[in-house]
């Protein structure tokens, strides 16, 4: 019987949890909720859900309470869906909540980030049934081996609350967390359309998703869900670009573990140099499409 | 109706944080405390709901002696009442959901409106917790907020954009930082509010007991990245990238 339960929303999900499961080193099931289970990840048994479409956090913990009951580790991602839904099932369950889980101690022992990456805590709980999510940037390469068995699970698709209205995804670019290139914009690049003319191109350019800060997205420069950093997105991308962007130990908490960092700012004392590869003191609007000139297409 | 604010007592955002002599916890010598901004931002929508609809808002603080200038600033908002729960015990987010639960019984809160996240413990938990344990709706990540008498219409941040919510009231709200913006309270305001209502209690004036399951062994500060070069143009850049970082470019 496993012991732990990863409950992922779809394969990229799966493929951190899976990674962080196969370093616990207990036996797990995978559970993907929006599409087929992968069985190549070295779960017992990969679950698939049968329902059309991701209830809202009420109704979903009704659902997976029983079969949560079953296990003494769920395991979620640290996404807003994880957030979201993991939290409840903790509050449904009595169990304490370990978040954000960046390195496996031991068993009970984990490492996480406090005071937007400021601090790292190393933190045990004291309960042996728990929840947990996982930081995907910290976990994202799982060993892929044999085949699990395979279940599906009926899912209740409404409670007491409805969903009335999601907005469009939008296509094309790669999600954020996964691209291996991110470039990013501030506050400079001035409205929606320059945004996406200068950053949005240059990361078609390079093959990789658009980022931005809050003052991009409070300003209505970026869209909601491009908000990188402490209450924002995490990212680790193998590039990341920033371009007009301070250095707020906000926006840095979410960027600060990519491989390589280029910054792009017209200020030489820019705090985001200090953390910068490649520093650039350069005007974006002359930067950016000298770049994309430039660089070769991906 | 009767709208509940939890609210937590935080080092300032923008300070920077040390450690003390044997990384146990942070060094908060000189440092500033705040209130939560996320709790600010359920602070300032409550108190709007208040202005449109004449709801009384009530703000809690779990914590030290000290919450109590949070409090009084929550009261200069425009919060109506504050119960302070005076406790120097430690709690995970799922102890302080459950001594939440028993005020929002106490009170006979008909909402809570409450922060996403604490910035000092990042755990983005207590509110999708306390909606668990209450067994009402929730809506964290909240981005716009409608109500009427009986529901609550919530615009709400995902991984993808956003979703709208429809539920009944009572139930949960989570702010994110886009729902408003906090209006500022000048040194008057928080001077008159210093008549307004501040009870103080304990936790077994609630029946509730300090739970911490999640205890802090060591902190660490992460090893700061090591900043690179400045480079003097696109193409020097561009070379760099390639010939030291392999980068296909
Ligand atoms: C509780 C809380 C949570 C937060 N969470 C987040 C978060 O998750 N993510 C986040 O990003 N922020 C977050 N913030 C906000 C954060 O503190 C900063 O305000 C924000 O990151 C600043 O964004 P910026 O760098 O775009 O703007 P600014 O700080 O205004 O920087 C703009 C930069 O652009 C440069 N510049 C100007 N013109 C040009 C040009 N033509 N070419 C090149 N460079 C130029 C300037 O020199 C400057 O350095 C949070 C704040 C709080 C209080
Ligand atoms: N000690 C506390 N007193 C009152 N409210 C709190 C306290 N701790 C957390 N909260 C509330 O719970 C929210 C989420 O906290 P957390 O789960 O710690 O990130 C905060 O934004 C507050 O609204």
């Amino acid at each position: 019987m496993a012991t732990v339960l990863a409950i992922a929303l779809d394969v990229a999900e799966s493929t951190s949890l899976a990674a962080f499961a196969q370093k616990y080193g207990k036996p797990f099931d995978l559970l993907c909720l929006s599409e087929e289970a992968p069985t190549d990840l070295g779960a017992s048994t990969a679950i698939s859900a049968e329902s059309f479409e991701v209830p809202p956090a009420d109704a979903l913990v009704e659902s997976l309470r029983q079969l949560c009951e079953g296990y003494d580790v769920i395991a979620t991602s640290a996404s807003m869906f994880g957030k979201d839904f993991g939290a409840r099932m903790a509050g449904a369950l009595n169990r304490p909540m370990v978040g954000d889980v960046l390195e496996i101690v031991s068993e009970d022992t984990f490492v996480r980030p406090m005071y937007a990456g400021n601090v790292l805590a190393t933190v045990r709980v004291t309960s042996p049934r728990f929840v947990t999510s996982v930081r995907g940037t910290a976990f994202s390469t799982p060993e892929r081996s044999g085949s699990s068995a395979k279940k599906s699970l009926a899912i209740q698709t409404e409670l007491r609350t409805k969903r009335i209205g999601v907005s469009a995804k939008e296509g094309g670019r790669p999600d954020l967390t996964q691209a291996k290139v991110v470039v990013s914009g501030g506050r400079p690049l001035k409205d929606a359309e320059t945004f996406e003319r200068l950053i949005g191109g240059l990361a078609d350019r390079l093959g990789g998703a658009a980022g931005a800060t809050r003052a991009a997205v409070d300003s209505g420069i970026a869209a909601n869900e491009l908000q990188v950093g402490q209450t924002g997105k995490i990212v680790a991308p193998e590039l990341y670009i920033a371009a007009g962007i301070s250095g707020s130990t906000q926006h840095i908490a979410g960027m600060k573990d990519s491989k390589v960092i280029v910054a792009i700012n017209t200020d030489p004392d820019a705090p985001i140099f200090e953390i910068a590869d490649y520093g650039l003191v350069m005007d974006l609007f002359k930067a950016i499409p000298e770049l994309m000139d430039k660089a070769k297409t991906s | 109706m009767k709208i509940l604010v939890p609210i937590k007592r935080v080092p300032d955002p923008y300070a920077r944080i040390r450690l003390n002599a044997d990384s146990s916890a942070i060094d908060t010598t000189g440092l500033k405390f705040e209130i939560n901004p996320f709790d600010e931002i359920a602070i300032e929508e409550a108190v709007r709901i208040k202005e449109r609809s004449g709801s009384e808002v009530v703000v809690v603080s779990i914590g030290a002696a000290e919450c109590e200038e949070q409090l009084r600033k929550a009261l200069a908002i425009g919060a109506d009442k504050a119960i302070h729960v005076e406790t120097v015990e430690k709690f995970d987010s799922l102890g302080i959901a459950k001594v939440l639960k028993s005020v929002v019984q106490r009170e006979s809160a008909d909402l809570v409106i409450m922060g996403k996240q604490a910035i000092d413990d990042d755990a983005n938990q207590a509110g999708q917790m306390l909606a668990a344990l209450l067994d009402w709706p929730q809506a964290t990540f909240a981005s716009k907020v409608e109500l009427t008498d009986s529901t609550a219409t919530v615009t709400r941040e995902t991984d993808t954009g956003q979703e709208t919510l429809q539920m009944p009231i009572p139930c949960i709200i989570t702010t994110d930082l886009r729902l408003n913006e906090p209006r500022y309270v000048a040194l008057p305001g928080i001077i008159k509010a210093r008549t307004k209502p501040l009870d103080k209690i304990e936790l077994s004036d609630l029946g509730a007991t300090a739970e911490c399951n999640v205890e802090v062994l060591s902190m660490s500060q992460p090893a700061g990245r090591s900043s690179g070069r400045k480079v003097a143009s696109v193409d020097e850049l561009l070379e760099a990238l390639r010939n030291e970082k392999g980068a296909a470019i």
